[in-house]
């Protein structure tokens, strides 16, 4: 569905995408995984043919984002990642309008957003602007689906966006995607990566990898302990400091140990900690996440380059 | 027990629309005080009233020893506030920040002079001293734009999403230095939409339509809603009609 080989952008001396290359197939949902300034946004600008790329190539449904970029535009729909609706008309005419540039109707199209904007039309007279977070995010999504694209392109959908409000919206983009449609989204949220079919993980314009989210955690090349104790803030400085350990940072309520000493076992750890003078102390083995796998990617790139 | 906010029954009404609906809590000196809320649940009308931007429409609130409605500039001069989308003027250099800053602080001269260099020392920047902000890396300006917020030495700094879209190290890293600023005494009031960094709080507030629906330490609010992390706490409260669609829907 979607094929970028080799685009690079630089805006004077910053890039912002350096050598990106990958595919996207039919039917998958794609995820650009990064913090701000990694690149996810000139990435969609090309994608939406909005911007050229220095170099490289981009294909979606076999046509060319530059050379095609008229045709292109009725088959993908964009998100940007600033609310881009017009705040003083209302929802129903929001959707209205955005039909009527494409040349389509919203009843023509009605079944593709029914299960999202059944939920916004107690509020079809109100004015965009006046929704909430969550509702205006819901109202941008039926608006870039409405003249039935094959991509969909959805920059940093949830940002700023609650916790509950963004697992709403990931079930509805597992919907559509369950009902064939393909979509590329891009999140600062690293545990929304988990949720993706496929992800890239994106730091300063480069890709540090690239797989399904399991291969990339299972992919993590050293043991990891998970511990806490009454006084996390000390627990990490002391964990740093003992001998085998090669880095502390906190997880939630644990924080993760990462070894480079593959014979300590978390009975060591305990011992330690307990030596520290810490109290309810507790360790145990853990899993890498993704982002532990982000911080180990974005030390190795720093220390080659 | 010092008390550095003291929130009693505090509201504010727009309209018929109750922003924020009889609120009481208080917050103790180096606390880390974790305020969280779905969108609209009225974080940001209650954070307003507390930095004295806006007056309530009943109850009071004292903030550093100061009433809000009667002192909101006493309040003021006492606070930091910092957040992701407004904190530093891009086009001016670090240093320039630094010395605006101060300045609209009401800080001397000498005393700006001062805290410049022992600020630039501490967070190694004596090298971009000159350089613009916007050619800064985002973490740098990140802890950058913290310092600034603490450079009249408040007793409370106010951090409103300080972390959106920052990498993970970076984010850890920066509340690290949240933690060692609390060390020192200075509370801290912080909103998130990262349920990980509700764990690093002391106590978490949860805002539900205008009211707190619930407010304990992270340890004691799982054990109250039988959760296994912060994430499954927020949703217990703020969707607690249709929980067992989205414990569904969750991880895995």
């Amino acid at each position: 569905m979607l094929s970028i080989s080799n685009i690079s952008k630089s805006y004077g001396a910053i890039k912002a995408l350096d050598d990106i290359s990958f595919e996207v197939a039919s039917g998958e949902i794609f995820g650009l995984i990064g913090p701000d300034g990694a690149g996810k946004t000139s990435m969609f600008r090309i994608l939406a043919t909005l911007l050229l790329p220095d170099q490289g190539a981009a294909k979606i449904a076999g046509l060319d984002v530059v050379r095609d970029y008229k045709a292109l535009r009725h088959r993908i729909g964009y998100m940007p990642g600033r609310f881009s609706l017009y705040q003083d008309l209302s929802v129903a005419e929001n959707l209205e309008f955005f039909a009527a540039v494409f040349g389509t109707s919203i009843e023509a199209n009605y079944q593709l957003i029914a299960p999202i904007y059944d939920q916004l039309k107690p509020f079809k007279d109100r004015r965009a602007g006046a929704l909430s977070g969550g509702m205006k995010q819901k109202l941008a999504l039926c608006c870039a689906l409405i003249h039935k694209p094959d991509l969909l392109l959805l920059d940093e959908p949830g940002t700023g966006v609650d916790p509950v409000s963004r697992k709403e919206f990931w079930d509805m983009l597992r919907d559509l995607r369950d009902g064939g449609l393909t979509i590329l989204v891009s999140t600062p949220y690293m545990d929304e990566a988990a949720l993706c079919d496929r992800v890239a993980l994106l730091q300063n314009g480069r890709i540090m990898a690239m797989d399904t989210p399991e291969k990339i955690t299972a992919a993590f090349s050293r043991p990891i302990f998970a511990a806490r104790s009454a006084d996390m803030y000390r627990l990490i400085q002391d964990l740093r400091a003992m001998p085998g350990v090669a880095d502390c940072y906190a997880f939630g309520e644990f924080a993760h140990a990462v070894l480079d000493d593959r014979s300590l076992k978390s009975s060591d750890l305990l011992q330690y900690l307990q030596e520290c003078g810490h109290t309810e102390v507790q360790v145990k083995n853990a899993e890498a996440n993704i982002e532990d796998c982000f911080i180990e990617l974005m030390k190795k790139e720093t220390t080659h380059g | 027990m010092d008390k550095v906010i003291v929130c009693e029954n505090l509201s504010k009404h727009f309209g018929p629309f109750k922003a924020v609906d009889d609120i009481s809590f208080e917050v103790k000196r180096g606390e880390i005080f974790g305020f969280l809320g779905a969108n609209g649940a009225g974080k940001t009308t209650a954070l307003k009233m507390l930095t004295g931007l806006i007056m309530p429409t009943s109850g009071r609130a004292e903030v550093a020893g100061f009433d809000v409605r009667q002192n909101p500039e006493a309040v003021k001069r006492r606070i930091g506030y910092m957040s992701q989308k407004f904190s530093l003027y891009e086009d001016l250099t670090v240093r320039e920040n630094i010395r605006l800053f101060g300045g609209i602080y009401g800080l001397k001269r000498a005393v700006i002079l001062e805290k410049t260099a022992a600020l630039l020392s501490a967070l190694e920047l004596e090298n971009a001293a000159d350089q613009r902000v916007s050619a800064l890396p985002l973490g740098w300006r990140q802890k950058l734009s913290f310092s600034v917020a603490l450079l009249h030495e408040p007793q409370i700094v106010f951090l409103d999403e300080p972390t959106s879209g920052v990498d993970p190290l970076t984010r850890r890293r920066f509340w690290e230095l949240i933690y060692a600023t609390a060390e020192q005494g200075v509370t801290i009031m912080v909103t998130t939409h990262y349920m990980d960094e509700a764990e690093y709080c002391g106590r978490v507030s949860m805002m539900v339509d205008g009211r707190i629906a619930a407010l304990d330490t992270p340890h004691l609010l799982k054990k109250q809603f039988d959760a296994a992390d912060m994430d499954e706490v927020f949703r217990k409260i703020a969707r607690p009609d249709d929980k067992q669609k989205t414990l569904k829907s969750g991880k895995k």
